[in-house]
């Protein structure tokens, strides 16, 4: 086995950059205080003081400004408060939410949970390559609508939803907007000066920022219920102790990123794609060509399973993810290669190699070499190969 | 490498021992389908007169657990009488793998499911044994054992997806407790039909779907 690990599995945990780790130590070892009113010993001044340096650099990502900006512990908890805060806060007026169907399990899971409450929730349909369709989304909107959240990057596919017009349909209805941007937060630009959105979830853990951090855009005069109890911290909409180093670490993560590095990732990933396309016959790429986020690549390799690939290329040193049914502790396929038309064997074979700062030009080379050698192999093996010529 | 399999299991599964096809076999069996996940085929070469098993072949379209399977049981099986390899079981081939995780059960199953089936294939091409005799409701339904619910990887009596089923003049009728368009009804109909139509005293399969 190798000694060095290849990993393309940013989407789920990404490896702290060191800039962001050397930023977070001072507010782990040297000021450990609480975020103190202005008024209060100095060292709880300056802790209150990197939170706010921490919020201003992460919101002026979204172009958007302080205020509207609460920390919490990832993107669960943000998607869970502005699903649960919109809907308790609006139950008299509404009670219908609509979403997409490909939606990753903080806001699944959530409207799930609405839904056993007594809410009204609508499933968005999406197409092949994963796009909610703006008419049906205008035509599911009803008098008594209180949210749409439909996501920005799909976790699994990376289709990046046009939401520009998804939130001016919104607007338009008088609907709260909200987007799960996790996959996207640094990789695709929002501007929320430009679009109409209300709620935005974002997170560290992608893009080499640390763990259990994460937070919500709020637009001014959005209607949402608090949900955690406790103190007033983060504008009285999210209570507990804040977490500085965290906030610190995102902000540096934030920081870090630029356009150009951006462009890198998307050319690795372009090749990797391309490299495992062109190499490897019977494959379907899942999700769009274009309208991607740049760090996302998944591909269905015909009549081989997806744990088996994974536990091969992990002997070769290789970390990547699958939609198989077999490699989830729940053993169920993936819902948004179904959601896109798949059926379980094309989510049984998917793949997903999500890349970041650290994968360079050899890796990808080396992986695509990797990947075809085990396929290869397992088609060998496979009952479903000879069928097909038959 | 971290894994929850044993290095027995990923040993065979990193060198998957009796893969392949057998030409003309003396039996053969396919199962699990694609839409559940994991497929295995099986054949043996079955000598006749004492009906030891003289070469056994396998295909996987599965996990690790299930190739692994697939291998040990091919080679625990090999030079077995056929009443002998009947009684390999999951856990005889699990025990001999060094233990296999829980959630993985029923992908090894599988395997163990598709020798016995080659062997019930062999059995019934040649007209002896259990396959002689006649298909009653009991028949039916420990043929429908073998029938996988693509929802919970189960088999379709165990998760009760069965509704009803009646017996008559070598017409078989199966109630399914499916919508008729369910995304699963194709695969599911196509299954039962492969594993009760072969039998000697069946004319007609007909099954309905009655769910709501």
């Amino acid at each position: 086995m190798k000694d060095e690990i290849i990993y393309m599995d940013n989407a789920a945990s990404s490896r702290l950059d060191d800039e962001v780790f050397e930023a977070m130590k001072p507010y782990m070892l040297d000021n450990y205080a609480v975020a103190t009113s202005d008024f209060a010993y100095s060292m709880g001044v300056e802790a209150k003081e990197a939170l706010d340096d921490a919020r201003e650099m992460i919101v002026n990502e979204l172009n958007g400004t302080p205020e509207e900006f609460i920390f919490t512990s990832g993107a669960t908890e943000s998607s869970n408060l502005a699903l649960k805060g919109v809907a308790e806060e609006l139950s008299e007026e509404g009670n219908h939410i609509i979403i997409s169907e490909i939606e990753d399990f903080p806001v699944l899971n959530t409207a799930k949970a609405l839904e056993k409450e007594g809410f009204d929730v609508t499933y968005l349909e999406v197409d092949e390559e994963g796009f909610v369709d703006l008419n049906e989304l205008e035509e599911s909107i009803e008098e008594d609508t209180i949210l749409v959240s439909i996501q920005h990057g799909n976790q699994e596919i990376g289709t990046v939803q046009d939401i520009a017009k998804i939130a001016e349909v919104c607007d338009d209805h008088d609907v709260i907007y909200h987007t799960d941007a996790t996959h996207t937060f640094g990789r695709v630009p929002i501007d929320v000066s430009e679009v109409p959105v209300d709620l935005v979830t974002v997170a560290a853990h992608p893009i080499h920022g640390p763990r259990g951090i994460g937070g919500l855009y709020i637009r001014e005069g959005t209607s949402i219920k608090k949900q955690m109890n406790g103190g007033f911290q983060e504008n009285n909409l999210r209570a507990g102790v804040e977490n500085i180093p965290g906030a610190v670490g995102f902000a540096k993560a934030v920081e870090l990123i630029d356009e150009e590095e951006n462009k890198r990732i998307e050319n690795l990933r372009n090749e990797l794609m391309e490299g495992l396309m062109e190499e490897i016959p019977e494959t379907i790429l899942n999700g769009p060509k274009e309208k991607r986020t740049p760090q996302n690549a998944n591909i269905t390799f015909h009549y081989v399973e997806g744990e088996s690939i994974t536990l091969h290329l992990d002997m070769r040193g290789i970390a990547v993810s699958t939609g198989s049914a077999c490699f989830s502790k729940s053993l169920e396929a993936s819902h948004v290669i179904m959601g896109i038309g798949g059926d379980h064997e094309r989510a049984h074979g998917s793949v997903r190699f999500t890349l970041g700062r650290f994968n360079d030009q050899e890796e990808i080379d080396e992986v695509v070499k990797a990947t075809s050698e085990v396929i290869e192999e397992l088609r060998e093996i496979s009952p479903l190969s000879k069928e097909e010529e038959e | 490498m971290e894994t929850p399999y044993s290095e027995k299991v990923i040993e065979y599964f990193q060198n998957p021992k009796n893969v392949g096809e057998i030409e003309d076999p003396d039996g053969y069996a396919k199962e699990g389908s694609p839409a559940c996940g994991d497929m295995v085929s099986l054949f043996i070469k079955v000598e006749d007169e004492n009906h030891e098993i003289t070469d056994i072949k396998f295909k996987s379209y599965g996990c690790a657990s299930n190739i692994a399977t697939g291998s040990i049981i091919t080679e625990m099986a090999k030079g077995m009488t056929i009443e002998e390899a009947k009684e390999i079981s999951w856990e005889d081939a699990a025990d001999e793998l060094g233990g296999l995780p829980d959630l993985k059960t029923h992908c090894s199953v599988l395997a163990v499911d598709a020798l016995r089936e080659a062997i019930r294939n062999y059995e019934e091409r040649q007209g002896i044994g259990e396959e002689k005799r006649e298909t009653t409701l009991d028949v039916v339904r420990k043929r429908l054992r073998h029938v996988m619910n693509p929802m919970t990887g189960l088999d379709v009596i165990k998760t009760d997806l069965i509704s009803d089923i009646e017996v008559e003049d070598g017409i078989i009728t199966v109630e399914v407790d499916l919508e008729e368009d369910h995304q699963f009804a194709s695969a599911v109909n196509e299954d039962i039909k492969e594993k009760l139509e072969p039998r000697w005293d069946v004319e007609e399969v007909v099954i309905k779907f009655v769910g709501d």
